[in-house]
């Protein structure tokens, strides 16, 4: 086991640079999950330290040992693809075993090792089977299989959730955390998935553009993202974000002004000047009903989704300014609630609103 | 039954038939010099000649067999022709596997051009190419009446690299890192890993390759004049320069010729199935 740790990596493909200098330390045992808008490079650092790609710049240290120059195969690190990439030609048993047989491992250790993994994860029927033969779940499951029987020091899975249907994917992601509670191996983990990430992590990062935005732990980055980027990344439905401007500014706290109508002062304690053009944020869950918040604001409803638990209600979508709000429901509100083209007045509470500056920096 | 799936059955039908119509006599046209090859290999030269068509195989195709192999040394000939086939088809697989699998997973500084250069010599006519390819191996190296020029000047097949480099590039290259990362060394991922992958392509270029230096009538031609030495088809075709040219040892010749064809392809036809990929992704 060990830990693993990036000091200033940046890789280069030819003269495009996608990762620009990135520092990172994961604790030996620990789950970090990367998360990131598509093209971000979370699946190149993750290769990066798997040794599948040469590190452009920086460092990369696994335990101790600077790893940089050290080959794929000598760094304990397994990895699981979002392909499952298995071996169409070898059996489940031939997959798992593979590169232990191919790396000269002793072959008792190697049966052992291969039917403990199988007992793990509840394969042991489908050991003489082909990956075609299996289904989408079984072949994940056999993926990760492959990677444990090599006992690695650092798990690695690129997205390896995502080819399944929501079901199994809930069903594989409890089964990961079981893992990972009972090996206790530094596990790190891509993926796009929101609720993968606040519920596998102890620490998120959360990168755009082959930049690190914030690393925290999940509810760290939801109730107090760095920046509005990772405001509206983290958190579903997404943040909604409304323009304003400061109209005055004074004793800790700040009046503005917003563009759709409406004014709200919130506690602050760097004050931007008068007449800066701010960013109002607040989460889908955090309206409250009229006449209970700070600001009150009248949506035109567009659309309502009925999850159940609670509906979401769409408005703007047409004009480009949408707000989402979250509202319980209950019996009553189904017969009563709001139907497309009326009007729903909610309320802002200043507590549970960010606000942000033009480059999207957060002001506190 | 109901009425609508009987019309269309009989559609179906109608239609299979029109088929038949224009396939069976396209097969027949085919088929008729294959099948007048086998009645001539099986009658003397006086029925060969006789101004009445025979259609049902003779029984003089033996003594056609002493006639040609008196002339010719013809068994031996063959069995020249099928070694060279065969180390020919095998070190040709193996090279052009190993260039085309270069090309898809090394990304080194000129891929772009080398693969160009392959592709390039494509458009070279085989013709422009043998001249001066007899006159090296020939002249310069004085290897005429070896092995090794009838099978080596030949192996480096563009075709067959670009082959091999289709077949692995459209493989998932997660497979090759998940085995990179397992510890698995380059030449296991390519000999365990990528090759087995590859086998209905394998099996398909090694027919390729087999039918090309079987068929091969120039180079052997030009290299390989000693009897001892000749390929099949070139000792068929010196028999037509004699005086008295015995056409039913040459159409013998020509049935024995297409014998090992056939053996070639049907044992790798089962490789062919395609689908091997299948599961590997997804
Ligand atoms: N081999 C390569 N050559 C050139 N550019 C590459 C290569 N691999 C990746 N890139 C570029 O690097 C950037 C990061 O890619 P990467 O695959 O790491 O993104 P990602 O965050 O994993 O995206 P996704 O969520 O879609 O998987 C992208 O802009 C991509 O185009
Ligand atoms: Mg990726």
């Amino acid at each position: 086991m060990a830990g693993v740790s990036l000091s200033d990596v940046k890789k280069r493909f030819g003269a495009a640079e996608v990762i620009h200098g990135v520092d990172l330390t994961v604790e030996d045992g620990e789950f970090v999950v990367f998360v990131g808008p598509s093209g971000c490079g979370k699946s190149t650092l993750l290769r990066m330290i798997a040794g599948l790609e040469d590190i452009s710049g920086g460092e990369v240290r696994i335990g101790e040992r600077v790893v940089n120059d050290v080959e794929a195969s000598d760094r304990g690190t397994a990895m699981v693809f979002q392909t499952y990439a298995l071996y169409p030609h070898m059996t489940v048993a031939q997959n798992m075993s593979f590169g232990l047989r191919m790396t000269g491992n002793d072959k008792a250790d190697t049966e052992a090792r291969v039917s403990r993994a199988a007992e793990v994860l509840q394969i042991e029927p489908l050991m003489d089977r082909r990956p075609k033969a299996l289904s989408g779940g079984q072949r994940q499951r056999v993926a990760i299989g492959r990677a444990i029987v090599r006992d690695p020091s650092v798990f690695l899975f690129d997205e390896p959730l995502s080819n399944l249907d929501a079901e199994l994917r809930v069903q594989m992601r409890v089964e990961i955390a079981r893992l990972h509670g009972e090996l206790g191996t530094t596990m790190i983990y891509v993926t796009h998935d929101q609720t993968e990430a606040m519920t596998l992590a102890d620490r998120i990062v959360v990168l755009r553009a082959g930049r690190v935005e914030q690393v925290g732990r999940p509810l760290e980055l939801y109730h107090d993202p760095a920046n509005q980027f990772v405001a509206g990344f983290i958190g579903s439905p997404r943040m909604n974000f409304l323009p304003g401007t400061v109209v005055s500014r004074g004793d800790g706290r700040v009046r503005l002004r917003l563009e759709r109508g409406g004014e709200i002062e919130l506690p602050l304690e760097t004050l931007p000047r008068e007449g800066a053009a701010v960013t109002l944020g607040i989460r889908p869950e955090h309206f409250v009903p009229a006449g209970q918040g700070d600001c009150d604001i009248t949506l035109e409803v567009e659309v309502i989704e009925h999850l159940g638990a609670t509906s979401f209600v769409y408005s703007g979508t047409r004009s480009g300014a949408q707000i989402i709000a979250q509202r319980p429901e209950t019996p009553e509100s189904a017969e009563a609630s709001e139907h497309a083209g009326e009007r729903l007045t909610v309320a802002i509470p200043a507590a549970r609103a960010f606000l942000f500056d033009d480059s999207g920096a957060r002001l506190r | 039954m109901t009425a609508g799936t009987g019309s269309r059955t009989a559609t179906r039908r109608r239609r299979m038939t029109l088929l038949h119509l224009v396939m069976v006599p396209l097969a027949i046209v085919w088929l008729f010099p294959l099948w007048m090859m086998v009645v001539f290999s099986t009658m003397p030269d006086s029925g060969i000649f006789s101004p009445e068509i025979q259609l049902i195989p003779s029984t003089h195709f033996i003594e056609n067999f002493r006639a040609l192999e008196a002339d010719t040394g013809f068994l031996r000939t063959l069995f020249n022709s099928v070694f060279v086939a065969v180390i020919y088809t095998v070190l040709s697989v193996m090279l052009t596997s190993m260039a085309g699998w270069a090309l898809v997973r090394y990304r080194f500084r000129g891929r772009g051009v080398v693969l160009g250069v392959i592709l390039a010599t494509l458009t070279l006519p085989y013709f422009v190419v043998v001249i001066p390819q007899f006159i090296m191996v020939a002249r310069d190296f004085g290897l005429s009446n070896t092995w090794i020029a009838l099978i080596v000047p030949p192996l480096f097949n563009s075709l067959g690299v670009l082959f091999m480099r289709q077949s692995f590039s459209l493989m998932p290259q997660d497979l090759f890192d998940a085995a990179q990362v397992e510890g698995v060394s380059e030449w296991k991922i390519f000999t365990r890993v990528a090759m087995p992958m590859a086998r209905p392509t394998i099996a398909a270029l090694s027919i390729i390759l087999f039918l090309a230096s079987w068929n091969n009538y120039l180079w052997p031609l030009l290299v390989a004049s000693d009897p001892s030495m000749m390929t099949a088809p070139v000792a068929l075709g010196s028999l037509i320069g004699f005086t008295r040219v015995s056409w039913g040892g040459i159409m013998t010749g020509a049935v024995l010729l297409t014998v090992p064809m056939l053996v070639v392809f049907v044992a790798l036809q089962r490789h062919f199935m395609s689908g091997i990929t299948a599961g590997a992704v997804k």
